[in-house]
């Protein structure tokens, strides 16, 4: 199993005392398998994506990833998960803005030890951003950035794709495509996917759901 | 990874070329301005270090004769009765042009270890020290300019010696002195007797030695002053160092975000930063060194005029290249980057990985952190006032003057930040409501240039007060203590005596200058003796004294003491004052001296030569109605060289030379440390500029052009630089007030009374908005040019 996460709970301090924001959430990702999170705002989506991501810690619970457990794990030990198992996708893209398309697709592969000049030149040409390897990120539109940080994110050829709400900035004809695209590349990886989302129409195009509500999975 | 994440790292700065250039110039600024200072120091220390080491040979007690040079078979006959002394001569030569001091020692009887080292390795022949032409040490710099002079010695290459000095065989010295026989002083060896050697020589008098400390302690109040100035502008480029690590920090907190969530550790990260930050302040510091060293050399010329005028002190015209200061150059950018960096450090190292990626509003402070700000600022200003009530010495007026200048700088945000407010509270119509609340926004990202500003601004008001008050009361000092109206001064006292005795008809009065040097109340000092004439009690500037000084003078029961000697020892009229051994008299009054450093008496002219009749006498002033005829005419009679005969307006010239080009160091710092405070608002107006797209894009939009906008731009950093003018204003004036009356008299021991001149006032306030004029230019140049697309951008969906 890629990812298997069990009862995880996560709370948050706030001026009222303690919000609990995670109840006991399990689940499992296999490889090759694409989850689409889905949820009302609120609802712990990304907050258990974080989890995942070796981002953030639960208050309980465990998750093993690729085989190991990361819930134990000091600082060096997750940045080498995220660095080497993970690939991340965010809504705000989070590029390196001095960095120009080509070094900001390699990025990850570098900083993991495995950049493979190839593959990065096949992520280009299938995301539709070859003739725009110079540009730097202010020079691109939403929809190129998006693909610029999934590129980035299957540079490496992560274990695991996880992506937060990945087409939530772009208009609708866009996130298809952005989405078609993830899916070819995931599937040609062998990577597993899991997606926030918010939209039902996009949730449905991944091969399971799984629908958080009020912290719990519903 | 590291490689990656550095290249990320350093990419910032490859996109943003101009916050690189900040960043560099500032620390490389300030750098240079400090170490330039430091070579300064140290040239200054080693030319001391080397004066005492030959001079060291005051480190002695010697024997002189009150009557002349001592006979060379009177030195034989010490010898033979078994006194440990060896001969010296000394004098100055005209060499090459140059006036060069000629030290003549005995090579055989001289201590070892006040040889050359050449000369003590015994690596030269008995044949090449004593055999014509004999051997000769100076200075590389002096040896380059006798090379070749006919009658020299041979000679050798000495780096300690200090410049325009020769040290050679007595026998030499003699002959470049065209001294005839005669030995100047005997220093007395370890194991001499006390006592004197009336039994074998009568007649001669003891002289204790020298303090070699001296010159280093004279001088030390200027160089911890250079010193200071060095460290102020050293602390106003730290404030550009600051903003610009700052804004870089604040900019990259989404790539520090997105580094770290694609599998950076935040350990390596802070690694990365600071290595980053060491190489950029190496670079920095290296090219602040080597700026500093052509500083430095630039400077030199005016600083050995300086301390010439002031102490005496020589200084060789050019700069020797000194690891050490070069070092604490490169120490001070170092640390000085990262005591810049450390905030922004330690925010990336307690940022939560999740944390929000956009930037934190950089120039955005709350009045929270405004009012803390100015807490802090009030609590220095408190411990500064302190300072010289805890604690005594130079250093406590210094920690005034940096209570009063930081405490100063803190407060200025929220003083200006109060006048934005009220400007914005009156303003009626909507551009000016927004044009004072907008300043006020900027104000945060401004404040540390203008905190800058400020303190180049008050240093230089309270430095130009200083000196000016000075000036002022130096040239009203000058015309009362001058009262002669001729100098003259003769080449031996049997001349003298015959210049007194032709004098006596031919001018109203002939005024002895005579004096000896001895130490007064434990530091050397000078005590001179004064015939009775009415010009003194007309002229002479007493700032205290008892009920008939005057009288008490001429009777011989009473003395008068300088200033600088009173305050150091805390003597008050009727106070008494040793003069030597066990002779003390009461101080009848207390006269301003200013520019000399040493303590000074006067005692009636009976009274000097009852107690020191060994006095020279050769130097005299003269009361005349006519000093330029009488001038030619002793000129004409005695075949008096021109140097020996000075006219009172003459004099006065001279001295008012001296005291001009006594800050002409100052000067040049303060305008130095003006221009870097005006790099610190270029950098920090450009830095801001590149985020002033949005906020200006929507007036743009309401109706307003770019070029109107341009023109508020200008506007805005002409009214800062004006409020932070007036701010600056009462600040510098109380750094004037502490310069005068706690820093000058630690310092030199003489107080001042202040005088304000509002003319420099205008012209700074006109140099201050020039400056910021020029800062403002090329963001505004920049601003007046974009394009109207760029413009609409800011409404578009993809920004």
């Amino acid at each position: 199993m890629l990812i298997d996460a069990q009862d995880l709970t996560k709370s948050f301090a706030t001026g009222d005392g303690m919000l609990p924001v995670l109840s006991g959430v399990s689940l499992t990702l296999a490889a090759g398998e694409t989850l689409a999170l889905t949820g009302e705002s609120g609802s712990g989506k990304s907050t258990l994506l974080h989890l995942l991501a070796a981002l953030d810690a639960p208050d309980s619970g465990s998750i093993r990833l690729a085989e190991t457990e990361i819930t134990g794990l000091g600082d060096r030990d997750r940045a080498a998960i995220r660095r080497e198992k993970i690939g991340l996708v965010f809504q705000q893209f989070n590029l390196i803005p001095s960095l120009n398309t080509a070094a900001n697709i390699a990025f990850q592969a570098r900083l993991a030890g495995r950049h493979d000049p190839d593959w990065c030149a096949t992520l280009a040409r299938r995301l539709g951003l070859a003739d725009m390897l110079d540009r730097y990120p202010e020079q691109l539109s939403g929809g190129q950035q998006q693909r610029v940080a999934i590129g980035r994110a299957l540079a490496p050829r992560p274990a695991v794709l996880l992506a937060d709400e990945p087409t939530g900035n772009l208009d609708e004809a866009t996130a298809d495509d952005v989405l078609a695209l993830v899916l070819d590349l995931v599937a040609e990886t062998g990577a597993g996917l899991l997606m926030v989302t918010h939209s039902t129409r996009l949730a449905t195009r991944l091969s399971r759901q799984l629908r958080l509500s009020k912290g719990r999975v519903a | 990874m590291r490689r990656t994440a550095l290249a990320a790292l350093v990419s910032h700065w490859r996109r943003q070329k101009l916050q690189l250039f900040a960043l560099l110039a500032g620390l490389a600024l300030a750098t240079a301005l400090w170490s330039a200072v430091q070579a300064i120091n140290a040239e200054a220390r080693r030319s001391y270090a080397a004066a005492a080491g030959t001079l060291g040979l005051g480190s002695y007690e010697t024997l002189v004769d009150p009557a002349g040079p001592i006979p060379v078979e009177s030195f034989a006959a010490l010898r033979r009765a078994g006194w440990p002394v060896t001969p010296l001569v000394e004098g100055r030569a005209e060499i090459a042009g140059r006036r060069i001091q000629v030290i003549g020692l005995e090579f055989l009887s001289a201590p070892r270890r006040n040889l050359p080292d050449t000369l003590a390795a015994d690596t030269l022949s008995p044949a090449e020290i004593f055999l014509p032409p004999g051997i000769g040490f100076a200075a590389p710099a002096t040896l380059r300019a006798l090379a070749g002079q006919p009658g020299l010695p041979r000679l050798f290459a000495d780096p300690a010696l200090p410049p325009d000095r020769l040290f050679t065989d007595i026998a030499v010295a003699d002959r470049l002195l065209e001294a005839g026989s005669g030995i100047d002083r005997l220093l007395l060896l370890p194991g001499a007797p006390d006592g004197l050697p009336d039994a074998v020589v009568p007649g001669l008098r003891r002289q204790p030695a020298e303090s070699q400390g001296d010159l280093t302690r004279l001088t030390a109040s200027f160089h911890l002053n250079l010193t200071a100035f060095g460290f102020l502008s050293f602390a106003v480029g730290l404030f550009i160092v600051h903003g610009t690590i700052g804004l870089a920090f604040e900019q990259r907190r989404g790539m520090f975000r997105s580094l770290r969530a694609l599998g950076l550790p935040l350990r390596t990260l802070l690694a990365l930063l600071l290595a980053e930050i060491l190489a950029l302040a190496t670079i920095a510091g290296g090219l602040g060194i080597a700026l500093g060293y052509l500083i430095a050399g630039a400077l030199l010329p005016d600083v050995a005029a300086t301390l010439r005028g002031l102490y005496g002190a020589s200084l060789p015209g050019t700069l020797a290249f000194d690891p050490a200061w070069a070092a604490s150059g490169l120490g001070i950018a170092l640390a000085g980057s990262l005591v810049a960096a450390a905030h922004g450090l330690d925010t990336v190292r307690r940022m939560p990985l999740l944390a929000s990626a956009r930037p934190r509003a950089w120039a955005i402070v709350s009045g929270r952190q405004l009012r803390r700000q100015a807490a802090a600022g009030g609590a220095l200003l408190a411990a500064g006032a302190l300072a010289p009530i805890l604690a005594d010495g130079l250093l406590a007026g210094f920690a005034l003057l940096g209570g009063l200048l930081l405490g100063a700088a803190l407060l200025l945000p929220l003083l200006l930040s109060a006048v934005l407010a009220l400007g914005a509270a009156h303003a009626r119509r909507p551009l000016a409501q927004w044009f004072w609340a907008d300043t006020r926004q900027q104000l945060p990202g401004l404040s540390l240039a203008l905190m800058a500003l400020l303190l180049a601004l008050a240093t230089n008001i309270g430095v130009s007060t200083m000196v000016s008050s000075f000036r002022q009361t130096f040239v009203g000092w000058l015309d009362q203590r001058l009262v002669s109206e001729l100098y003259v001064t003769a080449p031996s006292e049997a001349e003298a005596e015959r210049l007194r005795a032709w004098l006596a008809p031919r001018a109203e009065a002939v005024l002895p200058i005579w004096k000896v040097d001895l130490p007064l109340m434990g530091a050397p000092g000078e005590l001179y003796g004064i015939v009775d004439n009415p010009v003194y009690r007309e002229h002479w500037p007493l700032l205290a004294a008892t009920d008939a000084p005057w009288e008490a003078l001429y009777a011989g029961r009473a003395a008068l003491v300088n200033e600088q000697l009173a305050r150091r020892n805390g003597l008050h009229p009727g106070d008494p004052v040793s003069l030597g051994a066990g002779w003390q008299l009461p101080v009848a009054a207390i006269y301003s001296d200013y520019g000399n450093p040493a303590g000074q008496a006067i005692v009636a002219l009976p009274t000097l030569l009852e107690h020191h009749p060994e006095v020279p006498k050769l130097r005299h002033g003269i009361l005349t109605d006519d000093p330029q005829a009488l001038s030619r005419a002793l000129t004409e009679e005695f075949g008096l060289p021109p140097a020996n005969v000075t006219e009172n307006g003459r004099l006065k010239a001279v001295s008012l030379e001296v005291f001009d080009r006594t800050f002409t160091v100052t000067a040049a710092l303060n305008i130095l440390t003006l221009s870097v405070a005006g790099f610190a608002i270029l950098t920090a107006l450009l830095t801001l500029s590149s985020m002033r797209l949005p906020q200006l894009a929507p007036l743009w939009a309401l109706g307003l052009t770019r070029r109107r906008l341009a023109r508020l731009e200008i506007l805005r950093a002409l009214a800062l630089a004006a409020l932070t003018f007036a701010a600056a204003l009462p600040v510098g004036l109380a750094l004037a007030w502490c310069l005068l009356a706690v820093v000058n008299v630690e310092a030199f021991g003489w107080r001042l009374p202040m005088t304000l001149f509002p003319d420099q006032w205008l012209r700074l306030l006109l140099l201050a908005l020039l400056a910021a004029l020029v800062a403002a230019a090329l963001p505004v140049r920049r601003l007046a040019r974009t394009e109207p697309s760029q413009f609409l951008k800011v409404f578009a969906d993809e920004r």
